[in-house]
């Protein structure tokens, strides 16, 4: 089935004060389930604060060639809201006055932007480490002017990770849409063809796992196995790491929680699975997310329901790192996504 | 009283029969968290088994909780649904195989 984005069906779950309405209200307000704040605290743990800032995650848009069922952003060829060349003026301009180890660049799809290419090419320039692109691979094939991606990828040491949802063509079409498990799988043997994922490279290619429903994700070490053995013996293509990313209960995400009724069990399964060594991992301790916008969040699903930065640094053009790393985290229901189980992160798990 | 025999909201309140008695129920967590590790065969297989047996003994909450776990660790409808039917073959075959006892005593009535 076609979806489109909650923005363009004038979904009410779009306004994120609906979103966190939700979030705070039903079994988290009559008590059936702690929230996410009391949970942390009656674990005696210490309340979660950033650490270190080492990530700049940048959403450079929410335009993209796909409509992900699971979509945490609502992006979507409908969504036209991107980064203005002053806004990435203003994030090189931190990136040259601070120590930033890696930028984390994500949309939409970030290779949509018109300037993504002259705004990789000037963070190089910059001292910071890695560059990493999260890529939805189909982009790749999605237009002749994107085919030169890998090259453009390996030139300037991109650390790529892309989303591929299961390593069989059902469930990932059922996810992400029609067609693009065999597009994702043509984008990742044109990676592996220019060096990426291949064992003596250094160019390095992760893949994201998320699940196809509402269910928490297994084993990121055994699902590797599985990914790693079928994508080699059925289409021999190789990748380094699978991260393994709990889908949060935002958005499009949310949206499908409820209208299949699986909000409530998909909710206890999260509390349930609360892991406490996964609390002082969770990557807003290192982490910090710059709108379209400029705008800075904890991380980007904070982006999504916009809960800024608690301070009064709150855009990039007012970009203080010690008032950052003396904020207190903004905290929701949905918190308990990158703490169940083996904890959830943008770099897979965390405990 | 509810009016049904099974809710589903009871699965997620297992853990309380260690309220009336944490000695016993206790030993029983411990000793099925234990049987669930991978070990000789993998947690994978251990989860289509249990499925499987899910289904023999006609255990709504367990086929709830085994869908999930499979799904969980990348277990496909179709391996699923195998398993199901080796569950089912086996109860069919148990009811068959007393076939047998059934022409054993049949001829041993008759003349």
């Amino acid at each position: 089935m076609k979806i489109k984005s909650l923005k363009s069906r004038k979904d009410s779950l779009a306004q994120t004060e609906k979103q966190l309405a939700v979030l705070n209200g039903g079994i988290f307000k009559d008590g059936t389930l702690p929230k996410f704040k009391q949970k942390v605290k009656s674990s005696n743990l210490k309340q979660v604060r950033p650490s270190r800032l080492e990530i700049l995650q940048i959403n450079i848009g929410y335009m993209c060639n796909q409509v992900c069922a699971h979509c945490h952003v609502d992006a979507g060829p409908d969504r036209k809201e991107i980064m203005t060349h002053e806004t990435m003026e203003e994030i090189l301009m931190v990136l040259k006055k601070n120590k930033i180890k890696t930028v984390d660049l994500t949309g939409g799809a970030p290779e949509m932007h018109p300037e993504f290419r002259w705004f990789v090419e000037e963070i190089k320039k910059t001292e910071v480490e890695e560059i990493i692109v999260r890529s939805n691979l189909t982009i790749i094939l999605a237009n002749k002017k994107y085919n030169d991606l890998p090259n453009f990828f390996a030139r300037n040491e991109i650390h790529v990770i892309s989303s591929l949802p299961f390593y069989k063509r059902n469930k990932t079409d059922r996810q992400r849409g029609d067609g693009v498990f065999d597009a994702s799988i043509k984008a990742l043997k044109m990676l592996n063809a220019v060096g990426y994922g291949i064992p003596e490279s250094n160019l390095e290619l992760d893949l994201v796992y998320n699940p196809s429903g509402a269910f928490l994700p297994g084993d990121q070490n055994a699902l590797k196995n599985d990914f790693k053995k079928a994508l080699k013996e059925d289409f021999e293509i190789e990748f380094n790491q699978l991260f393994a990313i709990t889908n949060l209960p935002i958005s499009r995400f949310l949206d499908y929680l409820i209208a299949s009724e699986n909000y409530e069990d998909y909710m206890h399964s999260l509390v349930d699975a609360f892991n406490p060594s996964a609390v002082k991992n969770v990557m807003c301790t290192n982490t910090i997310s710059v709108s379209w916008e400029g705008y800075l969040f904890d991380c980007d699903f904070n982006q999504m329901l916009d809960l800024k930065v608690n301070t009064t640094s709150k855009h990039i053009s007012t970009f203080d790192p010690e008032k950052l790393i003396d904020r207190d985290i903004q905290l929701s229901q949905h918190c308990y996504g990158c703490t169940a189980g083996a904890g959830s992160s943008c770099q897979g798990s965390i405990a | 009283m509810k009016k049904s025999y099974y809710q589903p909201e009871d699965l997620k309140n297992f853990g309380k029969i260690n309220e009336w008695n944490k000695v016993l129920g206790s030993k029983f967590f411990d000793y099925y968290n234990s049987v669930f590790e991978e070990g000789s065969l993998s947690a994978r297989e251990k989860s289509l088994i249990a499925l499987a047996v899910s289904h023999v003994v006609q255990c709504p909450y367990c086929i709830d909780s085994y869908t999930k776990d499979g799904l969980q660790r990348g277990v496909e409808k179709e391996e699923m649904m195998e398993a199901v039917h080796v569950g089912a073959a086996i109860k069919a075959g148990a009811a068959l195989v007393h076939g047998v006892q059934m022409m054993n005593k049949h001829d041993q009535l008759s003349m």
